[in-house]
């Protein structure tokens, strides 16, 4: 604990993050009768499960944890997801996007199509299927432009659909997470944290990352301006050269869109010290899908998605 | 425009956090104004700023809009215009900030009251050609409503007017003749210039009679409000920890009440009431994971362990026996209302108060506030935008501090049941 409870101490802005989104995480517990915490594994939602460890112990989570499985994932953040929940002794439910392909609820254009924006479908499927009224996620309001205006509680209609211009207001600290049968909040505690933030407090907490997030060798093809990794699923084409890179991943999302970046960094004090003076944002480096215009990101969360 | 220089790094003292508002009409140059603030820090990236270099192109534009880094919704960038408050980060090295865009137009007063009750200090921006208008006035009101205890009068487009030092003048004897009846606690001008940078975070020569602070350096030596901690200790109950884990025997008889420090601090060993029982006992331990605090201070996240085995549950208040609040199932309130259904007189209403509810009724509308001219005007209804004092009946009692004394025990919202929607704020008298 870095926070020395005294009379004119500032709280740090990571004390101040943090606190926030206990604060958030318990108003859930508090108000939602079936809430869910999405966990894929990925940096952030490693930062949630210790926020909701400050928050809840030392009693058990009073939810659940969810992961959508686009069948997509490097298998070092799969191994990880499962380890994490086992050594927290906490309930992991897996829903996957290849069971709604099966369901033929999810219907792909092509195989080889990137899958993050179908994760909606089985998302709202497992909603369904568990009634759900409240999903805690990791989202940041620092992402990308449409997240800059969600509310921190973000009312979501029976469709799964966010509607920007009519929000619920949400003002001081009093979050109104009152919902209808059928209809679903998502909440997002760490809206106010930025990249810097995630990794400051991965470095004072001592948290651990799935390898990926480190700096290691991996055969690595150019494509469209970004570094695409040789997969089963991204496989070679012809006139594609192969390189051994060192690079690591700055997210770690669905393995045909998420790109690593070239980088030494093998420890988290070095991410910090090259995040910091890195010149392209988190999700312009990394996530393909995020590129097609301006406006992508609000239009799937429109749709549904997280 | 040139190449992204380094971002400071995370290793210098850490100041804490900052959250301002910024509030304007549509052309006081707003957007720029927060462009400039994330351009000048280095917090805009390459790639962001590549995808504004290109829409300014398609919009004929010869400089890059930085006004795009904050308009972000579909809707808005087809309008041209910011219609929802946005959040905005940048870092300094020492301190970490919070920006809340709050939109200017009449329509979106919601907003702006949503933006400024989370906010430490306003600017307010005006337009230097055109001096105060009735937006100025009314966002000025609303940040005093709202409580936000320092404001900053920001002259802007300076460029426009010659970097007149009689403009600047004139329009802070203009502002200071109706914000004079406010009583902001600390009012500041500034002159500046958002798309030249003037003042913001260099000083520029373009201003040299102007020898106070840049917007920069005002906000880097402004307390953080929750720096401050001589108000009274308010404990909203949250959650209640009730592990029963039958492998360890341990946590048979752990209560822990969870919550946020609302205001004031709290030691080991404090003497402690319990509202609504009233029930004293003493503070056996102030934790987090399992590790003790000697203490906890205001909007700090803790568990509370009790000496006597109390029976607490949410909703419920620990304060510190003999600063007790207001009991009360009456409130006296100014209250913005929020939604486009009007509020009705006949209609029972939720207000939700720290973390406890009740059904509430409306029992008077004293008066409305014109907020163009501050003049207050007999009312029936009221309807969305209003702000008007107010009366509530309520069927369970609230543990209550006026507005001014504490923000976190003074504030409410109204929930209308029929739809879930938050349709109003209150703050309390």
């Amino acid at each position: 604990m870095s926070t020395a409870a005294l009379s004119s101490v500032t709280l740090s802005h990571l004390d101040w993050l943090e606190s926030e989104a206990i604060h958030i995480m318990r108003e859930v517990a508090g108000q939602c009768s079936n809430p869910v915490l999405l966990f894929s594994g990925g940096k952030d939602s490693i930062c949630m499960l210790r926020i909701a460890e400050k928050a809840f112990r030392p009693g058990r989570f009073p939810f659940p944890l969810l992961h959508i499985d686009t069948g997509h994932n490097y298998r070092e953040v799969t191994e990880f997801r499962d380890r994490a929940a086992a050594e927290l002794g906490e309930r992991l439910i897996v829903r996957s996007l290849e069971d709604s392909m099966a369901r033929g609820t999810v219907v792909l254009k092509s195989a080889d199509e990137p899958r993050n924006k179908h994760q909606s479908v089985t998302l709202l499927e497992a909603i369904e299927e568990f009634g759900f009224d409240a999903c805690l996620g990791g989202a940041r309001r620092d992402e990308e432009k449409a997240r800059a205006k969600e509310r921190i509680f973000s009312f979501r209609d029976e469709f799964g659909q966010w509607d920007p211009k009519n929000q619920r207001p949400e003002l001081w600290d009093l979050y109104n997470a009152r919902s209808f049968k059928g209809e679903n909040m998502r909440v997002f505690p760490i809206s106010n944290w930025t990249e810097i933030d995630v990794w400051q407090y991965i470095e004072r907490e001592k948290l651990a990352l799935p390898s990926i997030y480190f700096a290691h060798r991996r055969p690595i093809v150019r494509r469209a301006g970004g570094l695409l990794p040789v997969t089963e699923v991204t496989p070679v084409r012809a006139g594609d050269t192969v390189e051994n890179l060192m690079v690591r991943f700055r997210t770690v999302g669905d393995i045909t869109c998420t790109a690593p970046v070239e980088s030494d960094a093998d420890s988290v004090a070095a991410i910090i010290a090259e995040t910091a003076i890195t010149t392209i944002t988190e999700r312009g480096a990394t996530r393909l899908d995020d590129q097609t215009s301006d406006a992508s990101m609000e239009q799937r969360k429109k749709e549904g998605y997280f | 425009m040139s190449a992204i220089e380094k971002l400071p790094l995370a290793a210098l003292p850490d100041n804490g956090l900052l959250r301002f508002l910024t509030c304007g009409s549509v052309d006081d140059g707003k957007s720029t104004l927060i462009g400039r603030l994330l351009f000048d820090s280095k917090t805009i990236l390459a790639d962001t700023l590549h995808a504004m270099q290109r829409t300014s192109e398609k919009r004929g534009l010869d400089v890059v809009d930085l006004s795009l880094l904050t308009d972000g919704l579909q809707a808005e960038r087809e309008q041209g215009i910011t219609i929802d408050v946005a959040y905005r980060y940048f870092t300094t090295g020492t301190r970490k900030y919070i920006i809340a865009d709050a939109p200017g137009h009449e329509q979106y007063t919601r907003n702006m009251v949503t933006a400024a009750s989370t906010a430490d200090l306003a600017i307010i921006l005006i337009d230097a050609r055109k001096g105060v208008l009735a937006q100025t006035r009314r966002h000025s009101y609303l940040a005093h409503l709202l409580g936000i205890p320092r404001v900053v009068v920001a002259v802007n487009k300076m460029d426009l007017v010659d970097y007149s030092v009689e403009v600047f003048e004139r329009i802070k004897a203009d502002y200071l003749a109706f914000a004079g009846k406010l009583g902001i606690n600390e009012l500041r001008f500034m002159p500046m210039s958002a798309l030249r940078g003037d003042m913001i975070v260099d000083r520029g020569d373009r201003l040299p009679w102007y020898d106070g602070p840049t917007l920069f350096e005002m906000l880097e030596t402004t307390p953080a409000i929750h720096g401050a901690h001589a108000e009274k200790f308010r404990f909203p109950v949250q959650y209640v920890c009730r592990p029963q884990d039958s492998s360890n025997p341990e946590l048979h008889d752990y209560r822990g009440f969870m919550g946020r420090v609302e205001s004031g601090e709290l030691a080991i060993g404090d003497a402690v009431t319990v509202l609504p029982s009233g029930l004293e006992t003493r503070v056996k331990d102030i934790q987090v994971l399992g590790e003790s605090l000697p203490g906890a201070v205001a909007e700090q996240s803790v568990t509370i362990l009790l000496d006597d085995e109390i029976d607490i549950s949410r909703g419920d208040m620990i304060v510190k026996t003999g600063e007790l609040p207001q009991v009360s199932k009456k409130i006296e309130a100014m209250l913005c209302w929020l939604s486009e259904l009007p509020l009705d007189p006949r209609r029972k209403y939720l207000i939700r108060h720290t973390t406890r509810d009740s059904k509430a009724m409306l029992a008077g509308i004293a008066f409305r506030v014109d907020i163009n001219s501050m003049e207050q005007q007999p009312a029936e209804r009221l309807a969305m935008n209003d702000i008007a004092r107010v009366s509530f009946k309520l069927a369970q009692p609230i543990f209550a501090d006026s507005y001014a004394d504490s923000r976190g025990t003074g504030a409410f919202i109204v929930i209308d049941e029929s739809s879930n929607n938050t349709v109003g704020a209150g703050m309390i008298v």
